[in-house]
């Protein structure tokens, strides 16, 4: 019944390509998002819009620091890489 | 651009596009006669949601992207459609959990739960033995879910839940309750008791003594694998919050569909106070969600009232409105077990006969007492 959650944590390396884990899904708020993985079912809050949009278009960029270069002012980003950080904890994202 | 943004709990105040907490009642037929039942569930209502009605439903938690539905009734095992209703809910990506009496969950039925991917069962228990538990839940009731305890573990069905409701009673039994889930490889799931439904009539003898009530913060507050449903953030006021949202989440997110479509703020107040719409009304329960007056007023920003002097404000957001609106305290007044015993104050102002009594109810026709087999 509960799928065991595969073991993780692998290091956030921003140089690394990532995306969204296959088994999230995102239902956005005002707040930003609320993403909910069907494999662990832990349910997680994305708490800003901006990372939502990080978080679905990591997969279409060569790295997450590129994903940031593209979206994200650089001064705002080593919030940015902390919050993915987190988020490859809680297999939100994962290695593309 | 900010990413530490106002709390979310200040955000989830305001509501959101749809609930992250939605209780789903199958049905009010119920072969137990449980004496604090929260929606006084006994006979089935003949307009309870057809089986497409449900399957709509169900298809329109998947376009909300409601991610799981708590089910519950009544005992939901007794609709014949029980089965067809939580595959679809699979099927469209709606995760199931679960309450059930365990009173049907046979062999043949754990094996087919135990095949069905994402459902969580919880079997309720509210005493560690049968004396205790059937006093509440009605004679042979714990033999019952043990028996189904049991046949989910024949049928390796993994990790179900043990949820408990916590009385006066079975305060003294945490440990044992932590043991049986532990003997089951279960997860323990302890919720307030509310004087809500039938819960009104036993409330008053039932609920835990002031005493109680700290032993049960000690306990929970050294447990991170017992979940609460968030339902004892009243009792953040003694000091450490406890793990969860602490806040009332209301029409905010969390509500509750009954058997017959109607939309209650959340699963403890059903009443008409409380009623924002039909499930059938046109625009179905979408509109119910964010369109309806009820639910608007509820993300109103609320005024501490009584409670705007009192320190712990910002740990216990004044309690539960249900269990204010039910023992006749003002919504904006103490919760009624409020740890600084304001509640108690605030309850002695109002003769319990003067309390408002449930608008629904769907008990079996025979009187319900506790501690009285039926």
């Amino acid at each position: 019944m509960p799928a065991s959650s595969p073991d993780v944590v692998t290091d956030f390396d921003p140089d690394q390509a990532w995306r969204k884990h296959p088994q999230v899904a995102l239902r956005e708020e005002a707040f930003g998002a609320l993403a909910y993985h069907y494999g662990n079912r832990r349910l997680i809050f994305l708490k800003s819009p901006e990372l939502v949009v990080v978080v679905r278009d990591l997969e279409n960029h060569p790295s997450a620091r590129a994903a940031l270069d593209a979206l994200i002012p650089v001064d705002a980003h080593g919030s940015y890489e902390r919050a993915l950080a987190r988020l490859v904890e809680s297999e939100v994202i994962c290695g593309a | 651009m900010a990413l530490e943004s106002p709390s979310l709990t200040d955000r989830f105040k305001l509501g959101l596009e749809a609930p992250i907490c939605l209780t789903w009642e199958l049905t009010y037929a119920c072969n137990l006669a449980c004496v604090h039942c929260l929606s006084s569930s006994g006979r089935r209502d003949p307009q309870e949601l057809s089986t497409s009605e449900a399957k709509a439903l169900i298809d329109e938690m998947a376009e909300l992207k409601i991610f799981y539905v708590n089910i519950g009734g009544g005992e939901p095992m007794i609709r014949s459609d029980f089965f067809e209703i939580i595959d679809h809910c699979v099927d469209r990506g709606v995760g199931v959990k679960f309450s059930t009496n365990g009173t049907r969950l046979d062999a043949e039925k754990a094996e087919r739960l135990a095949k069905s991917d994402y459902v969580d069962v919880q079997i309720s228990l509210d005493g560690a033995d049968a004396v205790t538990n059937d006093a509440v839940r009605g004679e042979g009731s714990y033999d019952a879910a043990i028996q189904a305890m049991e046949n989910l573990v024949a049928a390796n069905f993994g990790q179900f839940k043990i949820s408990v409701v916590m009385t006066r009673h079975n305060i003294p039994q945490l440990d044992a309750f932590e043991a049986l889930a532990d003997h089951y490889g279960a997860q323990l799931r302890l919720t307030r008791l509310r004087p809500s439904g039938r819960g009104a009539d036993t409330w008053d003898e039932l609920h835990p003594t002031a005493g109680q009530q700290r032993e049960l913060y000690d306990w929970l507050i050294t447990r991170t694998n017992v979940l609460t449903g968030d339902s004892f953030f009243h009792l953040s006021a003694f000091g450490d919050a406890l793990d969860g949202l602490n806040l009332c989440g209301a029409g905010r997110v969390v509500c509750l569909i009954d058997p017959v479509g109607d939309v209650y703020a959340c699963p403890f107040v059903i009443h008409d106070e409380f009623l924002a719409g039909n499930v059938r009304d046109p625009g179905a329960f979408t509109s119910v969600w964010r369109d309806s007056d009820l639910f608007r007023s509820l993300r109103e920003p609320s005024s501490a009232g009584a409670c705007a002097s009192c320190g712990s404000y910002d740990a216990c957001q004044g309690g539960c409105m249900a269990a204010k609106f039910f023992t006749g305290i003002p919504l904006d007044g103490p919760d009624p077990e409020c740890v600084y015993g304001h509640g108690e104050t605030a309850m002695a102002k109002v003769a319990v006969e003067l309390r408002p009594g449930p608008s629904v109810d769907h008990s079996a026709r025979v009187p319900v007492r506790l501690g009285v087999s039926s």
